[in-house]
Formats: C-alpha cells, structure tokens, sequence
C-alpha cells in the first residue's frame, strides 16, 4: 500500500531553534544571556553600497604610480597637540581586564608599527599598552577605574566615554572569574566579585557639565592633548552637535555593531541604531556647525574590510575605529581553535562569552594559561599587516574614483543597492538619482 | 613667601598654569586665589606640597585630581570639588554642590558645612569627613576609603556600596541597597578618632553609628533581582 505523501517538518520563523533554544536558557536560568561582541542580526551595512568609480566624467589615478594619501591629523581645534596618524584607522577602547595583558600589548605594537593609535579602556592605562604605543588614547570612562591624574598626562589624547554602540545608556559588568589579583588592585576592589562599569559619569550630566569636565580635563593637561568625545548610535546629530557644543576637539561614534566585553545580549541587538544609518546625520550635525573637518569624526562598529573604511570616510568621517576586527586579526576565533570552542559548547566565528575569561585564543582572558597562547609579538605583526591591507584597499577604492587623498571621498562616489541603505547614507538607489527622504521629491 | 593672584585681573588659564608650575618645583610655596568668582576647575591637577588658600566661592571641580596640595576654600564649591583627588588635604569652610570627592583615591577633603548629593560617590579610596549633614544616594558604588558624617544622611546612602566605611553621627533617612548598619571595633573607633583630629571636628567615635557593604550583590544573582 502506497504511503500516504507527508509534507517536511516545518519549522517556525517566529520560533526558530535559535530562538526556542533561548527560551530554553532564559527557562532554565531565570537570568538574562550575558555575551560579549555587537551585534550579530543583519542590518543595513556598508556592503549595501558600491563605489562608482571613475568613468568620462572623472578620471582614475594609477594605482602603482601615483599617490593617494592616507594621513589624518585629530584634534585640530583647540589641542595643542593634534594627534598626526599615517593611516585613517585606530584601533578602539578596549580595557585591560577584558583583555589579557598579552593582547593589549598586541594592540599597540601592531598599531604603532601601522602609524596609528590604540586606545586605553575600563580598568585603567597598563605599562604593556602604554610602552608599546606610540600613540595611546586614554579613555575617561563613568567608572573611573585605574584613573589617576598621571596617566591622563602620559597619554596622547583623552576620550570621555559617554556611550558605545553595543549598549547606549548602558553599563557594563566583568565578572569575577576575570578579577585577578592586578585587575582588582588597578580598579581597587577586592578579587573575584563582579565589577560593574557605571552608565553614566558620577560627576556631571548633561552637555553643560560636560563642557566644564572638558574644561577641567584641559587645564590638568595644559591643554596639550586632543578631547575626543565617545558616543553610541544613538541620537548622532543631536549627540554630535551637543558633544562639539561641549568643547570637544574629535567626535568617536559607534554604531551597534560595535562591540563590548559584555552585556546583554537584549541590549546589544536591540539598542542603537546601525553604523550606516548614524554617518549622515552626524556629519550633518557637524555641517550645520560649520565644523565639518575642524571637528574630526571617527567612525566605528563593524568596520572589517578597506571598503568599509572607504565608504565611512566618503559618507564624511575622517577616520575610523576597530575593535572585534582587531580582535580577530590577532587570533579571536581562529579555527586552529575549534576543538576548544566546541568544549565550550560553541564554534569558530561564534565564541562570544569573552566575559567568562575562557577564551582559548588567551586573548579576552585573565587566565595565565591561556594568556600565554597569544604572543604579542607575532600578534602585533598580524595587526599590523591587516592594518596594511585596509589602508591598502581603501587607496585603491579612493585612487578608483580619482582621489589623491583618502579624505577627498565624497557621497557622489556612491551609490546604493537597497532602498534602506539609498535612505540611511542619503546615496541614489543604484540606477537612479533618488533616495528615500531626498529633497524635493 | 605667599603670593596673591586676583582673578579680576588674572585669567584661569594662568592661574592655574602658576600653581601646577610651582607644584611640580616641588617647593613648600603658599598662594593666595582672590575674587574667584565662582570659576570652575580652579586649583585642579597640582601635584606637589603647595599651600593654596581661595579667599571666595568656587564653581565646578575645584582641586580637581589633587596630589599632595593643600587647598582651602574660604566660601562654598561647587559640583564634583576635589573629585578623584589623590592625596592632599582640601578644605571647605563653606557648604560642597553634588559629587564631593567622587572617585576621590586618598587624602582627606574636609567640608565644614554641608555636602549635597551623592557625596562620595564611586570614592576609591579618600576620607572625606563633613562637619554638617550630606544629600541622597551619597557613597553610591564607594570602593574604599572612609566617609564621616557629623550630621544627617539623606536617602539611600551607600546604595551598591563595596567596601568603603561609612560614619554617621546624625540621622540616616535611608539605606541603599546592600548597605547596612555594623558593629563598632575597636579599630574603627581608632579609625575615626584619628579622621576626626585631622578634621578638627568636634565630636567623639563613640557618638558615631558604622554603615557598611552586606556583600550580598558582589555576584550576580538572579535571587537578588529585586534589589536591582
């Protein structure tokens, strides 16, 4: 007898496995999932648009012959000492605590050998960052952690946290199994308890305090170092415009695929507005001002590629950051790995619990171990190189569209392939000359 | 030898470019600070023995970053003075805005009057003693260091507190989460006794009631979500 035709399983969009599986944790657990990264959802990104390049209305450089500069100077605009940086990527705040020792050192030897700067995190400066950087942003973050007046001296500019992509309006936890001996002694709490990051400064609030923190950073500074002023893809034009309002030389906006060490999964992946979508008005904000250039715009969160860094930088930002590409570059989730992620109940590409110190790359960990899997040296070499490839590939892009210096990229090179990413960037729809909320139409 | 600098006359800029010059000679010199006017972020980032003596009220940060400086404000100052000091004695003879000592990582900042909210906040290790009575949420997040009280306390003092000690004479409206009242030892009783000296405060230990961290949020626990 003939079988009766079954249709296949279906499974749910709405209650996909992943999702399910969720419910399964949140049930199991009654707390919320912590993870380290951005976020991982697809949203509108720069892969959304493509470079025109040079046709009979504009001629293309040589790519072997002639130049295309890459040097971006930050802090033009009340800094005595701007900070003058080959390439127009820096490596973003990542603090020393969730990231082994090892790894920051990594950081700053790639960069320096790069010409570019690292940047400091929660939990204060280290010798290892600070001896193999050249250049060393030192953040001034709301917990204060390890601040201390002489490192705020030593190093080359300083940046008021005020938000990040991965958790506007939020704060940030590491867990006790990360809180040795040194990380508690910089960030003065006992061993082994979980330290929360505060969300907001303990001492102002609102652009009117800031303006006189700033000022007060300034004046224990003599007013050598450049003030950049972090926020997260929140409200860009408002948040820009009031930042520059505060006094502030260099503005860092992250967008949400920028990462943390940790929070809340519900927090990364729904908080914040994609990077493309906080370019525009950001730079808008800056137009407006009549600061554009004079007021530096980085750009960061889920920069990966030399296009990305092109497409930032002709959308108006003047350089960018990275973080979980510099992490990757160094050895975060290689496959050589695997068997261990999968010990840990996870894959290649996917090891996101940076925050329970486990990592088998020794990279976001506290454990001695593993820490000494990572060798700066040869690490700092892989950074640099990627470092070489983005500039690289951004050159090329740029000298494509008849630009001899990077920062001569401009929207009219773009065009973009989907109705979200023409709105976002205030690009054409690729084959048209018109984008969603365009004047005029 | 003391020397006076009038800020009718003198720019902030330059005032403070004197007193960290003269603070980084190292030398035991005294300055007079005339007519301040409210200026914010006077006297901030000196790091040597200097003798600093503000004749008026002061606006934002004042002796802000403060190393081995000896700073006092003949008036009132404003938010966040003396925060994230690192050693030196800071004075106030007047009242103290919001944020006293936030972040504050050692010396002592002495407030004879009142201090407004969050007083203390996030400290890493200052004594701050206040002669008058301190605002809400004051030693919120403290980490260490030692808060003295000869007055009153407003709402949730010490909420989230780690392990900073908390001296109250007066009343406490409130207590934040995790913070509790703890037996007086002896060592405390010495403790205080000797911040009290150094403030010039006219009171006994054994008036003072201890507050401290109960430990019980030092790790997530979903048990405690609602303290959260």
């Amino acid at each position: 007898m003939d079988k009766t035709p079954q249709t296949e399983p279906r499974q749910s969009w709405t209650f996909s496995n992943e999702i399910n599986s969720e419910i399964r944790r949140a049930a199991a657990t009654g707390i919320y999932d912590i993870r380290g990264g951005g976020a991982k959802r697809r949203v509108p990104h720069f892969d959304d648009l493509l470079f025109l390049g040079a046709s009979v209305s504009r001629y293309p450089l040589e790519g072997y012959r002639e130049k295309c500069e890459t040097s971006v100077t930050l802090g033009t605009r009340f800094a005595k000492k701007p900070i003058e940086l080959k390439i127009p990527v820096t490596i973003a705040g990542m603090s020393f605590g969730a990231l082994s020792g090892n790894a920051k050192e990594a950081l700053g030897r790639g960069a320096t050998m790069a010409g570019t700067s690292t940047t400091t995190g929660d939990g204060g400066m280290t010798e290892e960052e600070r001896g193999h950087s050249e250049k060393l942003v030192y953040q001034y973050l709301p917990s204060r952690y390890g601040m201390n007046p002489d490192d705020l001296r030593r190093a080359d500019a300083i940046e008021v946290v005020v938000g990040q992509g991965a958790k506007p309006g939020g704060g940030g936890m590491l867990l006790g199994q990360k809180i040795t001996e040194r990380v508690a002694g910089m960030r003065d709490l006992p061993e082994g308890i979980d330290q929360r990051s505060a969300c907001r400064h303990p001492d102002w609030t609102g652009p009117d305090d800031l303006e006189i923190k700033i000022l007060e950073l300034r004046e224990i500074t003599n007013w050598e170092k450049p003030i950049y002023v972090k926020i997260g893809g929140a409200r860009p034009y408002y948040d820009t415009a009031l930042a520059v309002k505060a006094g502030a030389d260099v503005v860092v906006l992250d967008g949400m695929q920028g990462g943390t060490a940790a929070t809340q999964d519900v927090f990364i992946e729904h908080v914040g507005q994609p990077t493309l979508a906080c370019i525009r008005p950001a730079v808008q904000a800056l137009q407006d001002l009549g600061l554009h250039r004079e007021v530096q715009l980085i750009v960061s969160g889920g920069i990966r590629t030399g296009a990305d860094v092109a497409k930032a930088l002709a959308l108006g930002a003047d350089a960018v950051a990275i973080g979980t590409a510099a992490l990757v570059a160094i050895g975060d989730n290689d496959p050589k790995w695997e068997s261990e992620y999968q010990k840990l109940g996870t894959t290649t590409g996917a090891y996101d619990d940076w925050h329970e110190g486990r990592d088998p790359a020794g990279i976001t960990t506290q454990d001695p171990e593993l820490m000494a899997r990572l060798d700066p040296e040869a690490a700092g070499r892989r950074l640099r190189n990627y470092l070489n490839v983005l500039t690289l590939e951004c050159q090329t892009l740029a000298r494509a569209c008849g630009h001899n210096h990077i920062h001569n990229l401009e929207p009219e090179d773009l065009c973009a392939l989907t109705m979200e990413a023409a709105a976002m960037a205030q690009v054409p729809l690729a084959g048209t000359n018109w984008y969603p909320g365009k004047p005029g139409f | 030898m003391t020397t006076t600098l009038d800020m009718t006359t003198t720019e902030l800029r330059e005032v403070n470019t004197t007193l960290q010059a003269a603070a980084k000679s190292q030398a035991n010199e005294a300055y007079v600070i005339t007519n301040p006017r409210g200026s914010h972020a006077m006297a901030c980032g000196l790091d040597g023995p200097l003798t600093v003596t503000i004749k008026g009220s002061t606006g934002y940060y004042c002796a802000g970053m403060n190393k081995k400086a000896a700073i006092t404000v003949e008036g009132s100052a404003g938010p966040g003075v003396a925060e994230n000091m690192m050693s030196g004695i800071v004075t106030i003879e007047g009242d103290a805005s919001q944020y006293a000592g936030a972040t504050g990582h050692g010396g002592l900042l002495n407030i004879k009057g009142n201090a407004s909210s969050r007083c203390g906040i996030s400290m890493k290790g200052i004594d701050i003693v206040v002669h008058g009575s301190i605002g809400h949420m004051s030693a919120f997040m403290a980490q260490k260091g030692n808060l003295v009280v000869l007055g009153d306390a407003g709402d949730a003092l010490g909420d989230s507190l780690y392990e900073a000690r908390l001296f109250v004479r007066g009343n406490v409206k409130s207590l934040g989460a995790d913070c509790v009242e703890k037996e007086m030892r002896p060592e405390h009783f010495e403790l205080l006794k000797d911040l009290l000296e150094k403030a010039g405060a006219d009171a006994r230990p054994d008036e003072f009631k201890r507050y401290g961290s109960a430990r019980q949020l030092y790790h997530f626990n979903i048990d405690n979500a609602d303290a959260y």
